[in-house]
């Protein structure tokens, strides 16, 4: 199909993402609970979640789907070098200087935006470039707190163990701070284009 | 059509994953976790295990100041009383057994490290531990070999009140940075970190590291594992 938006390909390598750091979360709080360094979770929290205890679960739901997680973003960024679609993604220079207006008219502050002739504008481009790099990050660092000995010249590259950790969590953070914002644009986005991220395309308007 | 198609093959993607998911969790057992995740372990620990070297060290740390008290965590098989000057701990070896007096294990080269601690947990330590590295020990003693001259599989390490225990394979605890500690931190080993001899291997998490040695048995089945038998990884190899 001519008019496709998304490929098959990279609507699984995006579906697949959903449960799979949906559980990486879930069991790394598991794990964070059991020795909590920067955050002291709500203890109402903690009960609803019913997190006590259940380190060795953590572990072994985390190490399990680590795999999923990181073999699903390895073949993403294969598909993006060999099927060229990384031109869609990544931003250029020009991206950079025409990042205002699109931001702008987003917030709602310029009325008529600018014209938009690619798939993605330029701040779209940036979050979703970031994201990767945020999902490579969680990878890394995560590494090299899983095996600091075998993956030793790792973790001393990333500052140490304990600077591993703290990195491993702030991108925790940060990516979860990037679906908050991707979900709340999809849903200002509409139906038909959060559809095509399912079908593939969007209706054409005859 | 095929529209709906795509929505379809999505909604089954999700309702299998989450089926998946409970059936994993609600489903059979192995040693206190669940049997997928037990079976995820050893395969982590078959691949880990065989690019692990004994060239490959935990990182070398600037030592602590002297008597710095290294952290206390967790005590069990360390509650019974205990003589201290008597003290002697039992080697099973399957053809040969013997009782090694406590001041033996002072009499071997003394080797010193200092690197991080880490515990499952999460939490980690620059730790100075110092006493017999294990391999030395062996040989001092012509141990944990069988008569055909090969290593046994496994070694097991169990305190003297038989509470804690734990099982190491043998490359890990021929590896150069094991060592039967009876300093930490430029002090003896204090009573609640394992007085007065206690495991140390720094490759792997800090629940392997066992206190108090009451017993040192060598075997080609893997003896039992405290934490391992509580839904942890048997391995823990970092």
């Amino acid at each position: 199909m001519n008019n496709q938006k998304h490929s098959v390909l990279k609507r699984c390598f995006h579906w697949i993402n959903v449960p799979s750091l949906a559980i990486m979360a879930w069991s790394g709080i598991l794990i964070y609970w059991a020795h909590q360094a920067y955050v002291i979770l709500p203890k109402i929290l903690v009960d609803k979640l019913n997190l006590h205890h259940r380190l060795a679960e953590g572990m072994g739901w985390h190490f399990l789907v680590m795999w999923i997680f990181a073999l699903n973003g390895l073949g993403y960024c294969l598909y993006l070098i060999l099927s060229g679609d990384w031109r869609n993604i990544f931003p250029r220079k020009k991206d950079f200087q025409e990042l205002l207006p699109f931001v702008l008219h987003d917030l709602k502050i310029l009325k008529t935006g600018p014209d938009l002739r690619e798939i993605y504008n330029p701040a779209q481009k940036m979050a979703y470039t970031s994201a990767i790099l945020m999902g490579a990050g969680l990878i890394l660092t995560g590494a090299a707190i899983f095996k600091p000995v075998q993956l030793g010249w790792l973790t001393s590259l990333l500052g140490g163990y304990e600077a591993a950790r703290l990195e491993h969590f702030i991108l925790l953070v940060a990516i979860f701070l990037f679906f908050i914002v991707h979900i709340l644009q999809v849903m200002r986005s509409g139906w038909n284009n959060f559809r095509a991220m399912v079908v593939g395309h969007e209706i054409e308007k005859e | 059509m095929k529209k709906n198609k795509a929505f379809l093959v999505l909604g089954l993607f999700f309702i299998l994953v989450i089926g998946g998911f409970f059936i994993i969790q609600k489903g059979a057992r192995k040693d206190g976790t669940p049997t997928a995740l037990r079976n995820s372990f050893i395969l982590n620990e078959k691949l880990w295990a065989s690019i692990q070297s004994a060239k490959r060290l935990s990182v070398k740390k600037s030592t602590p100041a002297a008597g710095k008290v290294p952290r206390v965590n967790g005590l069990v098989g360390l509650k019974s009383e205990i003589d201290l000057t008597n003290y002697s701990i039992n080697i099973v070896n399957p053809d040969k057994s013997m009782h090694l007096p406590i001041s033996s294990f002072y009499l071997l080269p003394k080797i010193g490290y200092t690197t991080d601690f880490r515990c499952i947990e999460g939490w980690s330590e620059e730790t100075h531990y110092a006493g017999a590295r294990f391999s030395d020990f062996l040989e001092a003693h012509n141990l944990g070999k069988k008569l055909d001259g090969k290593y046994y599989a496994y070694v097991g390490l169990i305190t003297p009140d038989k509470k804690y225990y734990v099982s190491i394979d043998m490359e890990s605890m021929l590896h150069p940075q094991t060592v039967l500690a009876y300093e930490m931190n430029l002090q003896p080993l204090s009573l609640d970190n394992g007085a007065p001899l206690r495991l140390i291997i720094p490759i792997k998490y800090g629940i392997k590291s066992l206190k108090r040695i009451g017993t040192i048995t060598f075997s080609d089945s893997r003896p039992p594992d405290y934490w391992a038998e509580r839904g942890y990884d048997w391995y823990s190899g970092l």
